[in-house]
Parts: C-alpha cells; structure tokens; sequence
C-alpha cells in the first residue's frame, strides 16, 4: 500500500515541464475518464452483490445451520402431553443445547406476512414449534427422527438442512459470480485503456522520434503517458465509484420481512471496500500503460 | 569520439554504404558531401544511432553501439548535438522550449538555465522569435533553431545533416560562421553538405577535412575544392 502511495504521489506531483513535451489529446481523453468511470459504476454493483450473498450465504451457513424446529401437530387435548415430551426427548439428545417454545406472539408475527394482522391464533388448530438450537458438532437427526416418532408421535423434526443447501450454494456461486464480474472489469479497463494508450502513442509518434532523438530514456516518454493515463482513470474511477455508492445508497431497502433474504447493498464497514475501485483502476491504467508505452518504444531507435 | 570501422549498411534493396572507416578526432572539422541518395544522412544516422550497422563496427565515445542499451543510447545522444535535415521540432512547443527540450527530457531544471539558454537564443538571432511557434519560422530561423537545440547540452560533437539546405547564401555564411565558432571552443563538427561553396568558404578560415560518399565508399577528397 505504502508502494502504491508513493506511486500516486510520484504520478500527481508530476513535472509540468514533462507534461508539455507531449501535447494535450482532447476529446479522446474524455473517453477514458468516461470508460474509466463506467467500469467503476459497474464494478460497484458488482462488488455490492458479491458482498450481500457473501452475507446470506454465511448467514444461511451459519446462523440456521445452528438451529432447527420440531413441530408438533396434535388434538388441543394432546398438544401439551406431547410437547413436554418432545422436549424431554430433545433435552437427553447430545448435541442439543438449548430449546425453547415459541409463543403465541412469535408465531402470529411468522404468520403475519401470510395471512394478515388479523388472524385469530386462538381458534386454528396452529401447531405447536420447539425451535432447536444446535452445539458442538451436532445432533444425529435420523435418531432424533426416530426417537421423537416413538415419543410424541406429532412431533416432526424439520432441521432446515433439505432447503437450506441449495441456497446456500447458490449464494456462493453468485458470489463467486460477482468477483468474477469484478475481474471481468479490470482486464477490461486494462484493455480499454491499452487501446487507448497505444492510440495516443500513434498519434504522438513524431513527439516521441523527437524526444528520443535528443536524449529522452524511455521511461521518461512513458512517464508523460503513464502520468495523463493513471490520472484519467483515477478521476473517472472516483466519478464512476462515487455515482455508484449513491445509486446503491437510494435502492430500497428490504423489508423486515424481506430481511432474512438480505437487501443488495453494503453494510457498516462494509462501504468502504467501493473506495478501493478507484485505485484499483488506477494501478491497472498505470500498468496497462507503462507496458503499451515501454513496447511501442522499443519500435523506436 | 565517434569511429566506424569496415561499416555497411543495407536495406531490402542491397548495400548503401559499404566498407567505411572513419575515425572523428576531438576538435575535428569534417565536411561529408556526395550526390544526394548516395547515403550522406544514412551516414549521420549511423553515428547517432537511429540506425544500426549492417556490418562492421561503431563506436560511440568508446563504446560499440551494439553493446549499448536503449538507455546507455539516450545518454551518449546527449552529448551528441544534432542538427537534422528537417529540424524535427515539437510544433505544439515555442522555439525557446524547442530549444530547451534536451534539457527539459534530461531531466534538467530549465529555469536554472535561463541564462544559459538566453544567451545562446541571443548568439543564434532568435530573441525575437523566441516565442513563436516553429511553423512560423522561415528556413533560416528553424536551421539556426535547430542549431542551438543542437548545442544546447553543451555536446562534445556536433552533427549536422544540410545545415543550409534551404537557405540563402547569407544565412549559409551566418550558419557556417556558428559551426566554425564551435569548433574553435573544441567541439568536433561534422556537416554533410552538397554545397561545395559553403566548403570552400569554411577551408579558407578552418582547416577543414572534406569526406566524399561515392560508390557506396567513403573517400578522402583531394585538394581540389
């Protein structure tokens, strides 16, 4: 980080005196910045998905592998008898740590995106749930399964794993998706911005027989280009990363019960990883460059 | 300084310039002169390396010019001053900063020269024009230009390739009197020519060497100018 800052500073304190050897280019250096900008813009949207199933694939991994539910479905006269036993049975289980009833309360909310506020809880025949919440290695559910059946014969034991690897995979792939993405617009900024160099330096050639003729080393040519390059996708960069961040800022934001998807966006530390895209542009220009440069060069005596 | 030694040089077509020796001596003044096409510039070229020999060896202030790397080149031109057929300006850039170039790409402070750069402005007549772009020179002014971008580094040998190819006889004389004046503070000069009288006039103040380029060799020119 330190090399690159020192880069950085090298590149901005530049050498005015340089700089006018070679003559402005115009127009086309607005197509850069505006190329530059783009690829951040999307680099943005990019790194906000990989960062958000990033989140609920760890979170679906995690958090819910921890835990799973028991639900006993039984006449109201049996509900009891048979969710105490349940419970006993999970209580001697290894691999169990904790259970807890969910309440009435808890179960409405559930039900609420489903049915509305209004439901009458009280009189439907609404199963009973044991949430499970997991330690150590585990629990052997097929044991469980069996032994739950023996126990309390409404009780099923749903431990989430049957719905939640799919998704979990899923989540990682589009990650894996997203970063691709985001490789995908580096090589594609350094392609962009190798044509763009290597225009410049045809459009320079007479600049750089000269220049060389009377004593230039290479890398002072290349610097000028380098300089103007790095700088151009620097700016646009931040341009681009910084109109990103405020489109990914003004998404709507997911619904509380929309939540447990998780909204596509950044969260807490998170908002700084955008603000790397600009340099990141930065150094791919600054390489991309210095190697169309240094290479057209060595065309010239 | 510079030495050729058995140099050929060929492109696609065949030989150009064949078995040439030549060895310039610190405080030389040489004239090369031949029919044009007969490889007066390929000649230049060959001592400040814009081209590479074919055959034979060159040696640039000791060094074989094989051996040198792109860089080392950049160095050794800086104490070659050149003077080119067609000037080769940066026309985005004013005279004084034309001139100044070889400072500016050595990495020189140029406002620490300034004197040295103002007097030299003023030595080759172009205080007024300084500001002024080279396309809005005349022929004279951007030889004389080029002239003074040429010595600007303070070069141990100085090239020049038809110094007064398009220019009238008093400027040939304005110019020529520079080269001279150079010469006499030590440096080597070398100036291809076709213009037999600026030759003449030059023996008469300098002893002056006279190559001739025919037959694709380098000859001696005799006593007859």
């Amino acid at each position: 980080m330190k090399n690159v800052l020192a880069m950085l500073r090298g590149l901005l304190g530049g050498d005015s005196q340089a700089d006018r050897v070679v003559p402005p280019t115009g127009f086309t250096a607005t197509l850069t910045t505006f190329t530059a900008a783009s690829m951040a813009f999307l680099a943005v949207f990019a790194m906000a998905l990989s960062l958000a199933t990033g989140r609920l694939a760890d979170r679906w991994a995690s958090e819910l592998a921890r835990s799973s539910t028991v639900r006993i479905s039984a006449p109201q006269a049996e509900l009891d008898a048979q969710t105490r036993a349940a419970q006993e049975v999970l209580r001697l289980t290894p691999g169990v740590d904790t259970t807890r009833i969910l309440g009435d309360e808890e179960q409405r909310l559930l039900l609420e995106p489903w049915f509305g506020p209004d439901l009458p809880i009280d009189s439907l025949p609404i199963p009973r749930l044991i949430e499970v919440i997991e330690e150590g290695a585990g629990y052997d559910s097929e044991g469980l399964r069996l032994r739950l059946a023996a126990e309390a014969p409404g009780a099923v034991l749903d431990d989430h794993t049957r719905w939640r690897r799919p998704l979990v995979t899923a989540a990682n792939r589009l990650r894996t998706l997203g970063w691709v993405a985001i490789g995908l617009i580096a090589l594609s900024t350094a392609a962009m911005i190798t044509l763009a160099a290597r225009a410049a330096l045809a459009a320079n050639a007479q600049v750089i027989q000269v220049t060389r003729l009377v004593g230039a080393r290479d890398i002072y040519i290349a610097r000028a280009f380098v300089r103007r390059f790095t700088l151009r996708a620097l700016i646009g960069g931040a341009v681009g990363t910084a109109l990103g961040m405020i489109a990914v800022a003004l998404l709507p934001s997911a619904a509380e019960e929309g939540a447990f998807l998780t909204g596509l966006g950044f969260q807490g530390w998170h908002w700084l990883w955008p603000l790397v895209i600009p340099l990141l542009g930065a150094i791919v220009a600054f390489w991309a460059t210095r190697g169309a440069a240094l290479s057209v060069l060595k065309e010239v005596k | 300084m510079i030495e050729l030694e058995n140099v050929a040089y060929s492109y696609g077509g065949g030989d150009l310039l064949s078995d040439i020796s030549l060895r310039l001596q610190p405080g030389s003044f040489h004239f090369l002169t031949g029919p044009s096409g007969a490889g007066k510039s390929t000649f230049l070229k060959l001592c400040y390396m814009e081209l590479t020999a074919s055959a034979g060896m060159v040696q640039v202030f000791g060094q074989d010019v094989r051996s040198l790397e792109r860089d080392q080149v950049a160095l050794a031109r800086r104490r070659i001053g050149v003077v080119h057929q067609d000037c080769k300006f940066l026309d985005h850039l004013t005279v004084a900063e034309n001139i100044a170039l070889p400072l500016t790409v050595a990495g020189r402070d140029v406002a620490a020269e300034m004197e040295n750069l103002t007097s030299l402005i003023d030595w080759v007549g172009l205080k007024r024009q300084q500001n002024q772009l080279p396309p809005e020179l005349s022929g004279g002014e951007r030889q004389r230009a080029a002239l003074a971008r040429a010595v600007i580094m303070g070069p141990d040998v100085i090239l020049a390739d038809e110094p007064t190819g398009n220019v009238d006889w008093e400027m040939s004389q304005r110019l020529l009197s520079l080269l001279i004046e150079l010469n006499k503070m030590g440096k080597s000069v070398l100036v291809a020519t076709h213009d037999l009288n600026l030759i003449r006039t030059a023996k008469s103040q300098i002893s002056a060497r006279v190559l001739r380029i025919a037959n694709r060799k380098l000859q001696l020119a005799g006593a007859d100018l």
